[in-house]
């Protein structure tokens, strides 16, 4: 019981962090705010899902030990959270350069060094 | 022995709704990167409902599927930052 | 020989994908192959050879083969605790940005005191995965950062790279 409780706070955790990521994506004014809400939150949502997986996989297989999917399960999702850590970041640092040299500027900015030292250039 | 597949589908019900509500941005976003944030989001998503509903009908096939959608959908991102950065307007 | 150091070091990276990416392939608990089958390892290591033999050249330019020790790698595999410790509070900071919608953003220049490359992506990507900061660009000259930051506030080299810092030291240069 203690088992399933824990599983039920895990995906809570989950689904709560990915609806935040998307009300952000609607809520911040510009592409830079909207890459932190979007991105990272439903990174960190993304991360919880596996967490479970790996809880409940790792359970079960604890109750039937010799049954080598849910060991399977387990690793596979491990690789695939390797795989969200690693390439995540990577892609929202890409999108952010890529919207810095297209000429977006911040709203509401109190300072960009940025553009200072690209306007000192 | 329990059975966590019903939540974990409820779970993925919830995802579906949240790709829904992101691809709003896909049709409104002011700028190209807005789309292209909204398309990183919707990636994750997908990631995340494979690995859920892999895991509520245990086939670990969908979890090689979800690995290599991640790896593949971030060569997709990182292919749309270098062409946006050609384009010099908005 | 450092020919043969940067023969080994391909062999080793193209080998750690190729087992990572054929994790728990194995057939069954039973033969004791639950990880890896017999197949897949021969196959893994026969294609790392003709990787490293052709293209040890290309991915091994530089002359610092530092990362051959395990040590630094074990101390990577930790670093994973305190990263995931200010992941935690951080995405907490910005959950309630983002009910409140109270933002002050800005980009800010930091300097970190790190040298190498294989830091410097380290800390860009420490500093991406944590929410409230991300990485613009870079400086590649001076190895300056440029990061948008939710919420400025005074000193920002200290408040963003000085959790970090220390960790990928240990590791990285």
């Amino acid at each position: 019981m203690i088992a399933l409780t824990i599983l039920y706070i895990l995906l809570a955790v989950s689904i709560i962090f990915n609806g935040l990521g998307v009300i952000g994506l609607h809520r911040f004014p510009d592409v830079y705010t909207r890459l932190h809400a979007a991105t990272k939150c439903t990174t960190f949502g993304t991360i919880f899902m596996t967490f479970t997986i790996i809880a409940y996989g790792g359970v079960m297989y604890y109750w039937n030990p010799g049954q080598d999917q849910y060991l399977n399960m387990v690793l596979h999702t491990l690789a695939a959270l390797v795989a969200i850590l690693v390439t995540n970041p990577t892609g929202a640092h890409a999108l952010a350069r890529a919207a810095h040299k297209i000429g977006i500027l911040p709203k509401h900015a109190v300072v960009d060094h940025l553009a200072e030292m690209e306007g000192k250039k | 022995m329990i059975d966590f597949s019903f939540p974990l589908f409820l779970a993925t019900g919830a995802f579906l709704v949240y790709i829904i509500i992101s691809a709003f941005r896909i049709f409104l976003g002011p700028t190209a990167a807005d789309r292209a944030v909204a398309l990183d989001t919707i990636n994750t998503l997908v990631v995340a409902s494979m690995v859920g509903l892999g895991a509520a009908t245990w086939e670990t096939l969908f979890i090689d599927i979800a690995i290599v959608y991640a790896i593949l959908s971030f060569v997709t991102t990182l292919y749309i930052a270098k062409y946006l950065e050609g384009v010099k307007s908005e | 020989m450092n020919r043969a150091k940067a023969f080994v070091s391909t062999f080793l990276l193209s080998l750690f994908v190729y087992l990572f990416l054929t994790l728990a392939a194995g057939r069954s608990m039973i033969e004791g192959t639950i990880l890896w089958s017999v197949e897949e390892l021969v196959l893994g290591v026969s294609v790392a050879l003709i990787v490293s033999a052709v293209a040890s050249d290309i991915l091994c330019r530089s002359d610092n083969y530092r990362m051959l020790n395990p040590v630094r790698w074990i101390i990577m595999l930790v670093y994973a605790i305190p990263l995931f410790i200010e992941m935690v509070k951080a995405n907490l900071d910005v959950a309630y940005r983002v009910i409140t919608g109270n933002i002050r953003p800005g980009i800010v220049k930091i300097k970190p005191p790190l040298k190498t490359d294989l830091g410097i992506t380290f800390l860009a990507n420490s500093i991406t995965l944590t929410p409230g900061t991300l990485t613009v660009d870079v400086d590649e000259e001076n190895k300056d950062l440029y990061i948008h930051w939710i919420n400025v506030t005074r000193k920002p080299t200290k408040t963003i790279s000085g959790r970090f810092t220390k960790w990928i030291r240990r590791f990285a240069e």
